[in-house]
């Protein structure tokens, strides 16, 4: 029997209960709606409460390490070595090994992501393959970041005998950022409208030469933005360098792709559980320069894509 | 820039076909377009009209569903069969509906074709910039601004720049896909003036929704109903003295 | 002009291998750790490595049991969502329903600015904060924990769910929440009631991804779970993950042992796990959208 409160277009919301408890009908017979509402008021304060949590732990946790670390921050503790088995002085290595590992991730990754994008924006078909593509782009994106570290380690640095090198890590952290690059570049290519490629081929251009010259250049932002999210995510990344880059101490910088590198995700966990008595100072400055540094990027990347879409002329 | 034509008629179509995967758009449509005359498409919408336009300088083949049969020559040369797409564009250009200019400048608009054929002199190229401009009679506006973005002009302005872009690939044929759509009456008069000067030198294919404006530019004029050409001839004859029914039936407005 | 047609074939392939690189990696990693982790089942069989409650692979003869490990991950990821589930969906309904304005902006930036932690730098926090509180609060021995992990766990699963959630909330059709309130609900009936089942299924997705994060996580755990490599009892004792072993261990092996060709197995178990996970959240995910 068709229930009599629910009209017919809107029977997907019975449910074979009786009617809300808020409904005029229901109101009439139970007088609950006061009640509904104390009900509501709670509700929304839990909501409220929870949201909180949520906001305020990331402020938390940033202020606090601020508060804490931001007396070791100086000019000597980012540009000297560090000393007294890294109880004193600088992190100059990590901060190096960092840059460096990261710069060769992006030279490594950003072409072939790009080259996935735009394979699936201009390409593609809409066919088995590529549907696989977009299966396995899923996948990598959802491997744990130590098994990157393994097949790094497997692949890069015993099988290609790269030995645990700034070549292994940055490859191996290429992998693990592939699906970040892969996934703006081609929201930005998306984003391109299609009457650019129309006219680029109206006009005697070939695929290419529209892809090159009415689509890329006008992609760029959100391409730049997805490679500097990409770079942040590598900077961060502790895991998937454990067993290809990083080194404990190094006495010089690296100079050298298949030399090995500190970097700072790495040296703040050693700092922080492998050697006792570190000065709290010393450990909550590494971890502030790491959260700047990646923060930064992430506020770099926010900042360019408001800078774009305000610029936008189409 | 009009290269001399084969027997008298520039584009040849014969028993062509065209399918977006199982659906027909156009059924065995045969006619000759001679050179240096405006051929007017006129019909309801859904008949074929724009398949047939965009046939012509093989736009239908970014779709991947498209497929044809029959044939169409420029010059005796089949455009699918003998040449290659790219080659096929440069001679026969298009101006659609909206205007749209790329996010560029005025400059880099008009010679975005030219510098993609290898042309690279630029000497050359603003010859090319001044001449197309002059010929879509928009020079005089822009000639002290051709660095600004495109985007900066009145969408009548941007309509005419999309014709001396077009221009500017020297083309031999200018196809014009419903291009006074979005303009005011005032730009709509420039452009139709345009084409009647351009009639000078190129061949030129007008796809309109509005019969009056093909009834004042063209010199014949082609009816299509559902995909078929139901009748073509000269604009006079068509407009005052129709020899289909359907024909007078839509030019009278009793559909449309 | 025949050339240039070369170079733009050479390029088109190039985008076309490209493209297909994503599934060769995939494959790859997977061969890779098959290779190395399947040599294991030479010594020990598929059963006593799946269910063996010992984990002494160093000791003489090593047992490769990881039944300890795979409970002590499920505790810690059990733990994680049972706290990120609901405050998760709770500050999605807030952020996409009732915040309006700067508000809402700056909830969405405090979330996202969660996202962009790295997890050494929550795991430093977790050992250095946490871990003495807990220790504190409950008089343990150590405040490294099952408990510990899952607190500092769920504050990384929480931006995953929240921005799902927040999607799937969005997506749905203004007209839902019309009828809703013009027949009568108060709005906290209409988003409890009519909206989240609704959103069912994005939310679900949201979960899974939550879930596939928290298991995945190497770092956060190492540091604040204790590494003890034993069946676990209750919340307030160290436990050690599977994630925690390979990244704690891996260093020590002699390349081509046993205990190597563990860690790749246990390797294994973890692609197989997130492979999965990944799966059922994508199957929903586009449920959702159709």
């Amino acid at each position: 029997m068709p229930d009599p409160f629910w009209p017919p277009h809107l029977s997907a919301f019975a449910s074979g209960e009786p009617p809300l408890r808020g409904s005029p009908k229901a109101i009439r017979q139970v007088g609950g709606w006061r009640r509904a509402l104390w009900t509501q008021r709670a509700a929304f304060s839990l909501l409220f409460l929870a949201t909180c949590v949520v906001a305020i732990a990331a402020v938390a946790v940033i202020g606090f390490i601020v508060v804490r670390g931001f007396e070791a921050l100086s000019w000597s503790f980012l540009t000297t070595m560090p000393s007294g088995g890294m109880r004193s002085g600088g992190i100059f290595p990590a901060i190096v090994g960092t840059l460096e590992l990261v710069g060769l991730t992006v030279l490594l990754a950003l072409p072939m992501g790009l080259g996935a994008a735009i394979y699936l924006t201009e390409y593609a078909v809409d066919n088995w393959l590529t549907r696989l593509i977009r299966l396995a782009i899923v996948n990598l994106s959802g491997v744990p970041s130590v098994v990157y570290g393994l097949f790094g380690f497997g692949l890069f640095v015993i099988f290609c005998r790269f030995g645990t090198s700034l070549l292994s890590g940055a490859l191996t952290l290429a992998i693990m950022i592939l699906p970040v690059i892969i996934t703006a570049s081609e929201e930005a290519l998306r984003s391109v409208p299609k009457s650019f490629r129309e006219v680029s081929l109206s006009l005697g251009a070939s695929r290419w030469q529209t892809i090159r010259h009415a689509v890329l250049p006008f992609a760029v932002p959100g391409i730049m933005t997805g490679t500097i999210l990409g770079i942040s995510r590598a900077a961060g990344e502790t895991a998937p360098i454990l067993f290809t880059v990083a080194a404990f101490y190094l006495p010089r910088l690296p100079h050298s792709l298949f030399d090995q590198a500190m970097a700072l995700p790495y040296h703040l966990y050693v700092i922080s559980t492998q050697i006792p008595n570190i000065p709290a100072t010393q450990r909550y400055g590494t971890a502030l320069v790491l959260l700047l540094l990646v923060l930064s990027l992430n506020g770099l990347a926010v900042m360019l894509r408001i800078h774009f879409r305000r610029r936008r002329q189409w | 820039m009009v290269t001399a034509a084969f027997d008298g008629v520039k584009l040849a179509m014969r028993d062509w076909s065209v399918w977006y995967g199982a659906v027909r758009a156009l059924k065995s449509i045969t006619l000759d377009i001679t050179p240096r005359e405006i051929l007017g498409v006129i019909g309801p919408s859904s008949s074929g009209k724009t398949s047939f336009l965009r046939s012509l300088n093989r736009m239908n083949d970014t779709n991947p569903a498209f497929r044809y049969t029959g044939t169409i020559t420029m010059d005796g040369k089949d455009l699918y069969r003998d040449l290659d797409s790219q080659q096929v564009r440069r001679r026969v250009g298009i101006v659609f509906a909206l205007p749209l200019p790329l996010p560029i400048s005025i400059y880099d608009n008009l010679t975005y074709g030219p510098r993609l054929r290898g042309e690279c002199r630029p000497q050359r190229l603003n010859e090319l910039v001044e001449h197309s401009l002059q010929a879509a009679s928009l020079w005089d506006e822009v000639k002290d601004r051709l660095r600004q973005s495109a985007m900066k002009l009145s969408g009548g302005q941007q309509q005419r720049l999309c014709i001396a872009r077009t221009l500017a690939m020297e083309p031999e044929v200018i196809l014009f896909d419903e291009p006074c759509s979005g303009l005011d009456p005032i730009s709509t008069a420039k452009v139709e003036e345009t084409m009647l000067q351009l009639r000078a030198q190129y061949t030129l294919v007008l796809v309109t929704n509005n019969t009056k404006q093909a009834a004042r530019v063209s010199d014949r004029v082609a009816f299509f109903l559902m995909g078929e050409l139901i009748e073509l001839g000269k604009t006079h004859a068509i407009f005052t003295a129709p020899q289909d029914r359907r024909t007078n039936d839509y030019v009278t407005g009793r559909f449309g | 002009m025949s050339w240039s047609r070369v170079r733009e074939r050479m390029i088109e392939w190039g985008i076309l291998l490209c493209g297909i690189s994503s599934i060769a990696l995939v494959v790859l990693i997977f061969c890779f750790l098959l290779k190395e982790g399947l040599a294991l089942f030479r010594a020990v069989s598929a059963a006593e490595f799946l269910g063996g409650q010992r984990w002494y692979p160093i000791s003489e003869p090593p047992q490769f049991g990881i039944l300890s490990l795979i409970l002590g991950s499920c505790w810690v990821t059990a733990g994680a969502v049972m706290l990120s589930v609901p405050l998760g969906i709770a500050s999605a309904l807030f952020i996409s329903e009732i915040a309006k304005g700067w508000v809402k902006e700056t909830l969405k930036t405090g979330v996202e600015l969660l996202a962009a932690i790295p997890s050494v730098v929550l795991g430093f926090i977790g050992i250095t904060v946490l871990a003495p509180g807990i220790k504190h609060a409950f008089h343990l021995p150590t405040g490294l924990t099952a408990l510990t992990g899952s607190i500092t766990l769920a504050f990384m699963a929480m931006p995953t769910i929240v921005s799902i959630t927040e999607d799937a909330l969005t997506a749905l059709p203004r007209g839902y929440r019309e009828a809703a309130l013009a027949l009568g609900a108060t709005r906290w009936q209409m988003m409890s009631r009519v909206l989240l089942r609704a959103a069912g299924s994005g939310i679900v997705a949201a979960v899974m991804l939550g879930i596939g994060r928290v298991i995945g996580e190497t770092m956060a755990v190492m540091m604040v779970t204790g590494n003890a490599a034993v069946i676990p009892r209750s919340f307030l004792q160290p436990v050690r993950t599977m994630t925690a072993t390979i990244a704690a261990e891996m260093g020590e092996t002699v390349r081509g042992s046993d205990h190597y060709f563990a860690l790749f197995a246990i390797g294994i178990v973890l692609f197989a796990i997130s492979f999965v996970i990944n799966l059922i959240a994508d199957l929903f995910l586009h449920r959702e959208r159709t």
